[in-house]
């Protein structure tokens, strides 16, 4: 019964999205108000359906209704229940339908929060979102429906693959596709303004808040699925430039552009057409994501189970949503404006360096992916493009992108000098290579690119507080107390730099622990121990441990420091009841400058075993980077430029130009 | 299953007494300089059977076997080109992770530096052609309209 | 000249959709064959039935033959096997099983249930052999001409359309 009800919602939500595509712009064109009108309440009802469509399959996996196809293919009686609902998004068809759920909840989102926008404008960006829910759910409902029964029932699940069974899989994919689909929103936005012809700069303030949210749940999905392989895989790695690792980090790179891009437009009213063309593209990438992943067409460990039929109706979605707009695009963009005028030497040149760095860094990582895939379509033979070659072309993109992070912020709109900028940013400068030596020196030895890391890493933290120190002066010939200037700094510029901050921490985790890691593997018999710097790991022997629906040879291994105990590490390797399927679970010793990592080889003869310590040094702060990114993400999004109802008198614009506040 | 309760039975008993002759543990490799090499070679050479691994990280048997095929030849002492040209000669370039340069994959390592050099050079003419239209082509500037703000305009984000 | 720009980004999607297309149809996970054209590797290795009697890649000169790879853990092959029983009796060529990475008995004891296609089973317990002809699964099926050289490669399970379309028709190319 309650799988029927969800199949019904989701046909019923059909029909609504269906309603919502068409008449509200119709309705936009015609200039029919109650026809305008029906967008907000048709999103909202469409949001709905789908949300009772995704508790119906929730409520079927937590009473283990065996009856439904999905359920019995991707659960099991002994998953715990928390587990169970994971599972909903443990396969194809649910996870489809949780994209659904992101897709409608934006969708309602934006109804709920557009009401400063013209009618005409937020009734057509529900209804792009609605034609994008409508190719979703006829997709879903012709060729992925996760309420298909299965007669005679199974009498028990297949289980939820076990590297799924971790509080990982609770989070990443709901965060990764709040990203993906979030960016639809400054895609919609996009296409409306096309449709409309009204881009304006208050366009790229509307689009704004949505598109760094976004950005934020993308920074923090990619982060959460990175930090989950490091534990979870057992092999330390914590990036594999696989090809569904890059579909998600593609569009976090055009997204990145986006924001900045927005920006631009936002102040200055120029490159519209070129922030249109990133928004399209950004939406574009995550369309192009789901497809890669879907499809087949490239061989991942995270490639769900595959249909030729699924790829094909995929593709077809994709030519006609993405070719559709960029058609629009091509007719439309031509006529769009100029905006305001910027010489050579300014903040809009240099964030317009920022884009053409990330979209390029964006087309190489889409060179390398797909590749092979062309290769082979055209018979000019089979390869694989993987870690060396990524790792090879990116970094020197990279280091350009991070030097114009240093003297963009500190650049004047308009109109900059650079020999201002230098004498600015002179002291940054020095610093960053000052600093450089010093932790060379203490680090004792780390290579060219190491070094170029640490140096980029510096420099973006001198400079940016160069940039809050100018901030923070007094204008000449006024004596304002610092906290009071401190707080006239906009949220949004604080963003920016705890932001900024956060890559300056990422760059410093990555260059550190690819420069000073440590891997050893060994054999070691009860007793014995290995030394990886000042730290001992001791091995105490194994013994079995049950678990709610596995066994786990469980072992233990001492750590100590210079004498004292520092950790008692548990790694196991699980057998899972229900499919007999092994894993090796890894255990970590997290701290700020280090993580002590062991996991368990194979047993060997006599009671020992071969043992696999790793020391990754400021490991952690490659996710903690990605996590203050997303801080300063979502302060950007919450400045209280979108959070104001009332419009901006002529006299504040005045007193916040004094101030240099606005 | 039970011949494994007994052996772990057995290693707890072990335990005690084998605490006694504790040392330090014997590395799965005798030669740091080869393990390097082991590891960097394997780390780039794709586990056929795997979806998208390496041979060093894999479990799988086919995995275990070339593992041992490259220590084996690494211990006779072959070069790294050697031993990466025995892997290509038998599986192709799609064994190896890093791409060979070659005439079909031209494009791929020059590309980035390409794509780089095309979308700076397009981004100069873009700002050379708005640089030699008059100001009419321009919409009003916000700025303009604002008496000019004193010595630094830092302006927001 | 300047619309002309904007239909760029559309242009470059279409190209990229069909080559989505078109790889739709591949298989990402398949290894194309290094070896084709090229002398196969030099064995010897003992029988699977005799483990004093070696045969090596040199006794098989001057015929056409065929090098089915198997394993009695494979579950492919057990579909496969009846076809190639089979075709064994056509007598088009003689078939060289590699037992793969298995134990002598279990080999036997497989051959003893589901019937023998070979002349002979070459055992390759550690599997070397099979990393000499680039084999990463099984089953698969080579095809060597008189000179030793290796002339096609079929990957996974033998069908009869494999047989009708790909191997009888090189078979007649070979012994002409």
């Amino acid at each position: 019964m309650i799988p029927e009800l969800g199949h019904l919602a989701l046909w019923l939500a059909l029909g609504v999205s269906l309603v919502l595509g068409t008449m509200p712009m119709v309705g936009a064109a015609r200039g029919r108000l109650d026809w305008t009108a029906l967008a907000r309440p048709s999103a909202r009802v469409l949001f709905a359906l789908v949300a009772l469509s995704f508790v119906c399959l929730a409520a079927s996996f937590a009473g283990n209704d065996f009856s439904v196809l999905y359920v019995a293919s991707n659960s099991n009686r002994l998953l715990p229940l928390h587990y169970r609902i994971t599972a909903v998004w443990g396969g194809h068809e649910g996870s489809i339908l949780l994209w659904l759920l992101m897709l409608t909840f934006w969708t309602a989102a934006v109804a709920q929060f557009s009401r400063h926008l013209p009618d005409a404008m937020s009734a057509r960006i529900l209804a792009v979102m609605g034609w994008l829910s409508f190719g979703f759910l006829l997709f879903v409902l012709t060729t992925s429906n996760p309420f298909d029964r299965l007669f005679p029932a199974a009498a028990e699940g297949r289980d939820l693959n076990p590297l799924l069974q971790d509080p990982g899989m609770v989070i990443h994919p709901p965060m990764l596709y709040m990203g993906y689909v979030g960016l639809s929103v400054a895609f919609s936005f996009a296409v409306a303004a096309l449709i409309g012809g009204n881009l304006d700069a208050s366009w790229a303030r509307w689009a704004r808040p949505w598109t760094t949210a976004a950005w934020f749940f993308l920074t923090i999905g990619i982060a959460l699925g990175s930090g989950w392989a490091y534990y979870e895989l057992g092999w330390g790695g914590w990036w594999f430039w696989d090809p569904v690792e890059n579909a998600s980090f593609m569009p976090w790179l055009v997204a990145t552009a986006l924001i900045h891009s927005l920006a631009v437009t936002e102040k200055r009213g120029s490159f519209k057409s070129w922030t249109v063309l990133l928004a399209i593209l950004a939406f574009s990438l995550s369309l192009l994501g789901t497809f890669l992943v879907r499809s087949g067409v490239l061989s991942s460990v995270h490639a769900f189970a595959t249909d030729p039929k699924r790829g094909l109706f995929i593709l077809a979605f994709l030519v006609i949503v993405i070719g559709a707009s960029l058609a629009l695009y091509a007719w439309r963009a031509p006529s769009v404006g100029l905006g305001a005028r910027f010489s050579l030497v300014s903040r809009e040149t240099m964030l317009l360096g920022n884009n053409v760095l990330l979209v390029v860094a964006c087309g190489a990582v889409l060179l390398g992916t797909l590749y092979p895939l062309a290769l082979d379509a055209l018979n000019l033979g089979k390869i694989s493009v993987g870690p060396p070659y990524f790792d090879t072309v990116f970094v020197p993109l990279l280091t350009p992108l991070v030097f114009l992070m240093g003297i963009g912020p500190l650049a004047r709109w308009k109109e900059a000098e650079l020999p201002d900028l230098a004498k600015r940013l002179k002291w940054a400068a020095g610093s960053a290579v000052v600093a450089t030596i010093v932790a060379i020196w203490v680090h004792g030895g780390i290579g060219i690119v190491g070094a170029l890391g640490l140096l980029m890493a510096f420099w973006i933290v001198a400079s940016v507080t160069t940039d809050l120190v100018e901030r923070l002066q007094p204008p000449a010939g006024t004596r304002v107390a610092l906290l009071q200037r401190a707080r006239l700094i906009p949220r949004a510029m604080v963003g920016m730099m705890i932001a900024h901050l956060g890559v300056a921490a990422f760059i410093l985790g990555v260059t550190l622990v690819k420069s000073g890691e440590v891997e050893r593997d060994v054999k070691m018999e009860i007793g014995d121990t290995t030394e990886i710097g000042d730290y001992v790991f001791t091995f105490r022997g194994v013994r079995e441990v049950p678990g709610p629906n596995y066994r786990a040879a469980q072992g233990t291994i001492e750590v100590s420091e210079g004498g004292r105990a520092v950790a008692t590490l548990h790694p196991q390797k699980r057998i899972y009841t229900a499919t007999q399927a092994a894993m090796t679970e890894a255990d970590i010793d997290t701290g700020l400058t280090r993580d002590l990592y062991v996991s368990l080889g194979e047993p060997v003869a006599n009671g020992a075993w071969i043992v696999r310590v790793y020391y990754k040094p400021f490991v952690d702060w490659i996710w903690g980077g990605c996590l203050i990114m997303g801080l300063g993400g979502v302060l950007a999004a919450t400045d209280r430029r979108y959070r104001q109802r009332a419009k901006k008198t002529v006299r504040t614009d005045a007193l916040g130009a004094v101030l240099g506040t606005t | 299953m039970r011949r494994r309760s007994r052996l772990l039975v057995l290693l707890a008993a072990l335990s005690l007494v084998a605490s006694v002759f504790a040392k330090e543990a014997v590395p799965e490799a005798s030669d740091p300089a080869l393990e390097a090499r082991m590891v960097r070679i394997t780390s780039e050479l794709r586990c056929l059977v795997c979806q998208n691994q390496t041979i060093a990280d894999s479990h799988a048997d086919l995995a275990v076997d070339l593992r041992r095929q490259v220590r084996e030849q690494l211990t006779a002492g072959r070069s790294d080109a050697e031993i990466i040209d025995y892997m290509t000669a038998r599986y192709g370039d799609f064994v190896l992770y890093r791409p060979p340069f070659k005439g079909t994959t031209l494009l791929l390592w020059l590309g980035p530096a390409a794509m780089l050099g095309g979308g700076l050079l397009v981004l100069a003419v873009v700002l050379r052609r708005r640089s030699r239209l008059s100001p009419d082509a321009f919409e009003a500037d916000d700025d303009d309209l604002v008496s000019p703000s004193p010595a630094r305009d830092v302006g927001h984000a | 000249m300047k619309r002309l720009g904007f239909l760029i980004p559309l242009g470059a999607f279409l190209a990229l959709a069909i080559v989505l297309a078109v790889g739709l149809n591949r298989d990402p996970r398949e290894v194309p064959s290094p070896l084709i054209g090229k002398p196969a590797p030099s064995f010897s290795l003992t029988r699977l039935d005799d483990p004093q009697t070696s045969i090596a890649l040199a006794d098989l000169r001057g015929k056409v033959w065929m090098l089915n790879v198997w394993a009695s853990w494979c579950v492919a092959c057990r579909d496969e096997h009846p076809l190639l029983v089979a075709f064994s009796k056509k007598g088009l060529l003689p078939i060289y099983g590699l037992n793969y990475k298995d134990q002598r008995d279990d080999g036997s004891a497989w051959l003893m249930r589901m019937g023998n296609p070979y002349q002979a089973s070459l055992f390759d317990n550690e599997g070397r052999v099979g990393i000499d002809f680039g084999v990463y699964g099984v089953p698969e099926t080579f095809i060597i001409d008189k000179t030793g050289t290796i002339r096609m490669k079929h990957i996974g399970p033998l069908t009869p359309e494999v047989i009708a379309t790909e191997i009888e028709p090189l078979l007649k190319k070979l012994n002409a």
